[in-house]
């Protein structure tokens, strides 16, 4: 089974879901065209990154009455959708949320669970926590969805490889910073690193994209990129430019290379719950969020 | 001992790229398509003038000359040279008469105060020409004059957009000629040019050779003090410049506003100024 699939690197207006929103039903059509299954679109990809006091104003729920849900419910019936947005709960909590849409249908819903408040980071100030990390079924196989600081930490990927997912769906709005004598950005390099490894060590199939543009002096570096199951770079797209970068994923790959290598198989989650608890209830335990 | 150099390379083109599409988004994203600089003839305008020519076109930027009588005759052409290198558009403006009757009135003045009035009143004017061409004014400051404070507040430290304000001095050298900004303005010492032989390096009291890489230390690296007079770095030297960065952090941000109600600017009204573009 083959799978065609979209990595859209786009800007946004800040804070201009409408706008936004125009330009994703724009490359849905385009991407449906040009033969994708799915489209992916960055981290908060409807509203923009540095939303600060504007994330109450851009919050949407991923349902087919909301406004901006409802067309892009309606454009899902014809090729799978992974969009980003500002979900507000029904008791008004705010989340980075990115929903996986299908023939018309929210599928999953992913809240962000790590939000990097350091540096030139400051979510946490604007956002509450996502508290769960689950893998769910898609017409391709069963996929996990994380957002940018969600894969800087092992756990989120790990879980989502445990609880079933082959096909890692990442996206990000990634601030470029580090600039030396390389010719990528520090962050574009380590992203890239990453990706990488969790695709070879998970055997599985990895793609990112990351957003594009300006806010202000922050630039996104975009970039998007795929894995497959053996590690092998599959696509990338450009830095710095709008783009949709096309990749054909060859699923029977994950037979292959599982064959080959079975570190699914030979995981050893009793051995982690043992060790954790051990861990975790030892008196000196590192006892995290 | 030799202080420890971290190497401040870059990579020349991904600057270019990063930088002309800043100044292209956040100049046309306001819905202008033009910009201001002026034009001292030293490397950082320069620089700034020629990023700017890249991002909006040539035709798109008014490269402004604003000499006081005393400026040197070297840094008017240097100035030209970019100008006419570049074929962007320009204007001469001497500020000497618009200086000269407060200086006149106020016998014996400074030469600290007199080159703040001088650059304040580079500013008005620069400010008035962006209304006349219809552009936004361009910053010309580097990342080592900023974190020195080595500049006057509301004078060339103001402007709309600041390409340049994350490279150090030795950085902007090193795009600088990677972009083809002409090798005498490269080559020649820094100078505010206010009075005859005045050089950056001379007022500061130490190079930039040897200031940025103690900078990069303590500000990219997040060295302490103690650890960059560890790594071989002079002790007065260190603390002369920690000091210099902390004293001069009001030329860094707004005025502070005092706080009284729920909601105040500056502490919990809180938007970029890219906000709903």
């Amino acid at each position: 089974m083959k799978l065609n699939l979209a990595m859209a690197q786009t800007t946004a207006v800040l804070g201009g879901v409408s706008q936004n929103l125009e330009a994703h039903l724009d490359l849905t059509k385009k991407a449906r065209s040009n033969g994708a299954d799915l489209l992916i679109f960055p981290e908060l990809s409807l509203t923009g990154y540095v939303l600060q006091d504007l994330v109450p104003t851009v919050a949407h729920r991923p349902t087919a009455t909301d406004p901006v849900f409802k067309p892009l419910l309606e454009a899902s019936k014809d090729i799978d959708l992974l969009v980003g947005f500002v979900e507000e709960d029904i008791r008004s909590r705010f989340f980075i949320s990115a929903a996986y849409l299908s023939r018309g249908e929210t599928v999953h819903v992913h809240r962000k669970v790590y939000l990097p408040t350091y540096g030139l980071f400051d979510e946490g100030r604007f956002f509450a926590w996502g508290d769960r990390i689950s893998a769910f079924d898609t017409r391709f196989g069963r996929a996990g969805v994380l957002i940018c600081e969600d894969f800087w930490h092992s756990s989120p990927p790990y879980l989502l490889w445990l609880d079933g997912a082959d096909l890692f769906l990442f996206t990000s709005s990634s601030p470029g910073r580090g600039l030396t004598s390389a010719p990528a950005l520090g962050s574009s390099h380590w992203v890239d690193r990453v990706l990488q490894a969790y695709s070879a060590l998970f055997t599985s199939f990895v793609a990112h994209t990351n957003r594009v543009g300006y806010e202000d002096g922050l630039n996104f570096w975009g970039g998007s990129s795929a894995y497959d199951p053996n590690g092998m770079e599959i696509g990338h797209g450009p830095y710095h430019e709008e783009a949709v970068t096309m990749v054909e994923m060859d699923l029977n790959q994950l037979h292959r290379t599982r064959a080959r290598l079975p570190l699914l198989r030979d995981e050893r989650t009793g051995l982690i719950m043992r060790e954790m608890q051990r861990i975790l209830n030892s008196k000196d335990a590192f006892n995290g969020r | 001992m030799n202080p420890k150099h971290p190497d401040l390379t870059i990579n020349t083109d991904l600057a270019r790229q990063i930088l002309t599409g800043f100044i292209h988004s956040e100049v046309t994203r306001t819905g202008f398509t033009k910009a201001v600089i002026g034009l001292s003839g030293g490397i950082d305008s320069a620089l700034s003038c020629f990023l700017a020519a890249e991002a909006l076109g040539p035709a798109n930027v008014l490269a402004v000359r604003m000499p006081y009588k005393s400026s040197s005759q070297d840094s008017l052409d240097h100035a030209q040279q970019v100008i006419d290198k570049l074929g962007v558009a320009s204007l001469t403006i001497p500020i000497t008469p618009m200086v000269q009757p407060y200086l006149d009135a106020n016998e014996g003045i400074s030469s600290f105060r007199a080159g703040n009035i001088m650059a304040r009143q580079r500013m008005i004017v620069l400010y008035d020409q962006s209304a006349v061409f219809g552009g936004l004014v361009i910053g010309t400051s580097n990342k080592t004059e900023i974190l020195l404070g080595y500049s006057t507040l509301w004078g060339d430290s103001a402007s709309a957009l600041n390409p340049i304000g994350d490279l150090y001095k030795t950085q902007i050298r090193q795009l600088s000629r990677a972009m083809g900004v002409p090798e005498a303005i490269v080559a020649k010492p820094p100078t505010a040019d206010l009075w005859l032989g005045q050089t950056d390096e001379k007022e500061l009291g130490f190079t930039y050779a040897d200031v940025d890489p103690l900078l990069y230390l303590l500000v990219d690296e997040r060295y302490t003090p103690q650890e960059c007079v560890d790594a071989g770095y002079e002790e007065g030297f260190v603390n002369k410049v920690v000091d210099r960065i902390r004293r001069n952090q009001f030329k860094r941000i707004l005025p502070p506003i005092a706080k009284l109600g729920q909601r105040t600017i500056g502490y919990d009204f809180l938007y970029l100024r890219d906000w709903g573009t």
